[in-house]
């Protein structure tokens, strides 16, 4: 075959891509094959979401904070859209449900994941390994299309009667199919959306990262961000599809009457379900969603990981203490994260022999994640920091994801969980994890990586500003939470516990102290201060891509690594020659070089 | 720059690109389907004998497909090691056979599928259970239940015009019960006396003369439909989810086959590899089906 392939080979294999031409607006932004417009269509898409989703917890926060109160300014904006569960601009306990499902599922699915994942991995990722684009550029294009669709189908499902999802963004069964609305029917529909999103965009980096690797970029010689995102890709190709499965199995239930998750002898509303076969297990809806959903909890911060370990590198001047060490871990910690999800289950019935077992991996994943946090901890050990914006925001991720992930330790404990299930604790743990660990590190890539997309730097006072009011803010909206939690306030109560708080007297065991109580107030005006040091990031976004201090060079950061040696911002096939790689990820300071960084395609 | 690897191998992986790409999804469907696998583990372990229904899907018919996909696992290689050895015409003879194999599985299945759509099992106030068929005025009913006897309303639409007719409820409909009750092999095992076969006995095989049941005595009425049980809830899913990747896979290969062999004349070796990696997603298909039929008609 080979011979006969060999003579039209040379000419066929070029045909494809051969429109460097110039191209229409449409097919230049819009429908683009390119992985850098891709990814920032991926990123400007997901910051909206992210917006968006901050929104619903304001809103939510209102209503914690102030219950049966209109909300203020966007009340009557809410009746017009939303009608009767917004009555008077009061949010009814249907609707609280309906924006705290709504909550979760696009900030973890439409926001967080798309940008950290996809939004950076799609934009740096090729660059960093010396490759011209992603492997399918064609899949790239739908993976954002898909991305793109399931949102607007979460968005749409707002305005159906009844409102969106109200199950939680976990949609246990029965709770979910048997809300009479069709919110869950599109929630499902947009999932759906989302997981072909997400299957497509890894295969197409796992592929990537395997063989588009420039000449002499070993495995060893990747930098960290690049092994983060491999691991994360295959996390999500192999933990997704059980949810895809699931949520197929949940769209049967919801529109075939069938009874995957629904046990037989249910009763709904006082009735008996007579129609149904029954015989399902909504223990299996549990097992299928959090297979999924545990892993993808390392999708939400190995990236995070991955990014910060760049910028540290870059502004400590020396190279990843552990480089190896860094590697081994996020690798291990990608396997072990398939055997830890039942410790979302211990108070489900499922025994305490597998409480047991789930106990003792999840105690075990926390070693090669504390190896990490360590390792860049001692990176900074004797470097000459510099304090610039991207760096703020790493050095704050340090203890922020230390103080989300020491917090979970005791939810891992099948015994604590007694108590702290699905409380305020749990609350605090994960966004301290989510907030101010992987928002910071996007916040510190959008810093880091802006001069590369645009040619511009953001602005530094400004960035401060930004830093400085969301790293207070976000630790006065979260911090008080713990102790709500421990005081036993639930997650779900969509008064903030007033009505439960009633039953405070002296012989009631276990009410609320109207202290507790009274710290919904101040979260509330914390999650107000909160927004307002966003827009300092929103104005410096916008404004520095037209307006911002141009860049002298390719490479403002003096950084290493190969998308800073890449023309800024990178044309269409980005460089303009193929890159050969001699030395490692991160050789600063090198002893004896001419300056004090060495970029990893300089010939020794 | 233009994207390596895109047709010839890379050295050290000693793959190209598109070939890395199926395989990697392919781990995703083998995640995909395992989840449903899963669940039918969990389901089956779940259900009580009497409520697992078995015996009602016809094996020979499905031993049949499983052949015809088989068949066409046999004859994309054999197209592809045509193609191989620059035999483009035998390719074409032998994809075609793999194209005419999935619509036969495709036409059987769907034979199979409406055959489960005029079946129907009914629980009795008193207990007792029947399968059978229902004849509405000297035709096969499809897909009614329990709420098709209550009767319903018409339904209009916002200006008031009729979109669906109203339904009378049915008080008594005429019903030929199968001679034998898929839980009566549950109950023999329990030893307990089976009193429906002992009664029936008489009739060999086959249908019984049709009776007349009261809707009044039925406590449930279900066909085979996703609702009637967890076990046919689960049969229709993976087989519809498998069916899906039949079409998707048959209208792929024809795509390439058909209006695609352009590409044969100007980039052969990219060509084949379309073979390969469609192929390889043929296999993994009638590999899901060779999992699917022991578990869900023989077992």
């Amino acid at each position: 075959m080979a011979q006969t392939a060999h003579d039209t080979h040379a000419h066929a294999a070029h045909a494809e891509h051969h429109d460097h031409g110039p191209q229409s607006f449409w097919s230049k932004y819009v429908f683009s094959t390119d992985h850098k417009i891709i990814g920032i269509q991926y990123g400007v898409t997901a910051l909206m979401f992210l917006l968006f989703g901050f929104c619903l917890m304001l809103m939510m926060r209102w209503q914690i904070a102030y219950p049966g109160k209109a909300v203020p300014v966007v009340g009557t904006l809410l009746e017009k859209l939303l009608g009767e569960p917004a009555k008077g601009g009061v949010i009814a306990p249907d609707l609280y449900n309906v924006f705290g499902a709504m909550h979760g599922t696009i900030m973890v699915f439409l926001a967080i994941v798309p940008l950290a994942f996809a939004a950076f991995g799609h934009y740096v990722v090729p660059l960093m390994i010396g490759a011209p684009d992603m492997c399918f550029p064609r899949v790239n294009m739908a993976s954002y299309q898909c991305y793109f669709l399931g949102g607007v189908i979460m968005l749409a499902s707002f305005l159906i009667p009844g409102g969106a999802a109200q199950g939680g963004w976990t949609s246990y069964s029965p709770l979910a199919t048997q809300i009479p609305t069709d919110g869950q029917t599109y929630w499902i529909l947009g999932m759906v959306f989302l997981i072909t999103s997400s299957l497509l965009g890894s295969v197409n980096f796992i592929a990537t990262i395997i063989q588009l690797r420039a000449p002499g970029m070993t495995w060893m010689r990747l930098p960290f961000f690049v092994w983060a995102m491999f691991v994360t890709a295959f996390l999500l190709v192999l933990a997704f599809p059980p949810l895809e499965a699931a949520a197929v199995m949940q769209l049967m239930d919801k529109v075939f009457g069938t009874s995957f998750f629904l046990p037989e002898g249910l009763f709904v509303g006082g009735q008996p379900a007579d129609h149904l076969s029954g015989g399902g297990s909504p223990l299996l809806w549990q097992h299928l969603f959090w297979f999924l959903a545990h892993p993808e909890v390392y999708v939400l911060i190995l990236p995070g990981f991955g990014i910060i370990a760049e910028v540290i590198a870059n502004n400590t001047r020396k190279p990843l203490y552990g480089y190896r060490a860094l590697v081994y871990s996020v690798l291990s910690i990608g396997f072990l994260s398939f055997i830890v999800w039942a410790h979302h289950m211990y108070l489900t019935g499922m025994g305490t022999k597998i409480s047991t077992f789930f106990q003792t991996t999840t105690m075990i994943i926390s070693i090669p994640s504390v190896i990490v946090l360590t390792c860049m901890f001692i990176s900074l050990w004797g470097g000459s920091i510099r304090f610039n914006v991207p760096m703020l925001f790493a050095l704050a991720f340090l203890p922020m994801f230390g103080i989300g992930g020491l917090t979970g330790l005791p939810l891992g404990l099948s015994y604590v969980v007694l108590q702290l299930h699905d409380t305020y604790y749990v609350i605090a743990h994960f966004h301290y994890i989510v907030a101010p660990g992987t928002i910071f590190a996007i916040f510190a890539g959008i810093y880091y990586w802006f001069p590369k997309a645009t040619g511009r730097m953001m602005n530094a006072t400004l960035g401060k500003i930004h830093f400085w009011g969301s790293l207070i803010f976000m630790n006065l909206i979260f911090q008080p939470m713990f102790a709500q939690g421990m005081a036993g306030m639930h997650r779900r109560m969509y008064d903030g516990a007033a009505t439960y708080s009633l039953a405070n007297g002296q012989d009631v065991i276990g009410a609320l102290s109207p202290g507790i109580i009274k710290m919904n107030i101040n979260i509330t005006h914390a999650a107000f201060g909160l927004l307002i040091f966003q827009i300092p990031f929103i104005w410096n976004f916008f404004h520095s891509i037209v307006k911002g201090k141009k860049v002298t060079g390719d490479n403002p950061w003096e950084a290493t690594t190969l998308e800073w040696q890449a023309p800024t911002p990178p044309p269409h096939g980005n460089f303009a020659e193929a890159p050969h790689v001699y030395r490692g990820p991160y050789e600063y300071s090198v002893p004896g070089a001419a300056k004090d960084y060495t970029p990893q395609n300089q010939a020794p | 720059m233009e994207i390596p690897y895109n047709v010839k191998s890379r050295p050290d992986t000693g793959l190209y690109n598109a070939k890395l790409g199926i395989w990697l999804f392919l781990a995703s469907e083998v995640m995909l389907f395992g989840g449903l696998f899963t669940s039918y583990v969990v389901l089956r372990v779940n259900a009580s004998a009497e409520n697992w229904p078995h015996g009602l899907l016809n094996i020979p018919i499905g031993t049949f497909n499983t052949f015809v996909l088989i068949a066409s696992s046999v004859t994309v290689v054999l197209g592809w090691a045509a193609l191989k050895m620059n035999n483009f015409a035998r390719y074409r003879k032998f994809q075609a056979i793999t194209i005419l194999c999935a619509l036969g599985f495709l036409s059987i299945k769907s034979i199979e599928y409406s055959d489960k759509f005029t079946h129907y099992e009914i629980w009795f106030k008193d207990g007792h259970r029947q399968t059978g068929h229902i004849h509405q005025d000297g035709k096969k009913a499809w897909f009614w239940n329990t709420k098709t006897l209550a009767g319903a309303p018409a339904v209009k639409d916002a200006k008031g015009n009729v979109v669906k007719p109203a339904s009378p409820p049915i008080a008594e409909f005429e019903f030929s019960p199968d001679a034998t009750h898929y839980s009566d092999a549950a109950k023999h095992t329990k030893g307990e006396p089976a009193a429906a076969e002992h009664k029936e006995s008489a009739h060999a095989s086959g249908e019984h003369a049709a009776v007349k049941v009261k809707t009044a005595d039925i406590k449930r009425l279900s066909a085979f439909v996703p609702a009637h049980s967890t076990y046919f809830a689960i049969y229709f899913t993976l087989t519809a989810l498998h069916g899906l990747h039949v079409l998707i896979g048959a209208v792929v290969i024809a795509y390439i086959w058909g209006p695609g062999a352009k590409l044969w004349k100007t980039n052969p070796e990219q060509y084949v590899n379309r073979i390969e990696v469609s192929g390889l997603f043929w296999h993994f298909v009638d590999l899901v089906w060779i999992f699917l039929f022991p578990i869900l008609y023989l077992l």
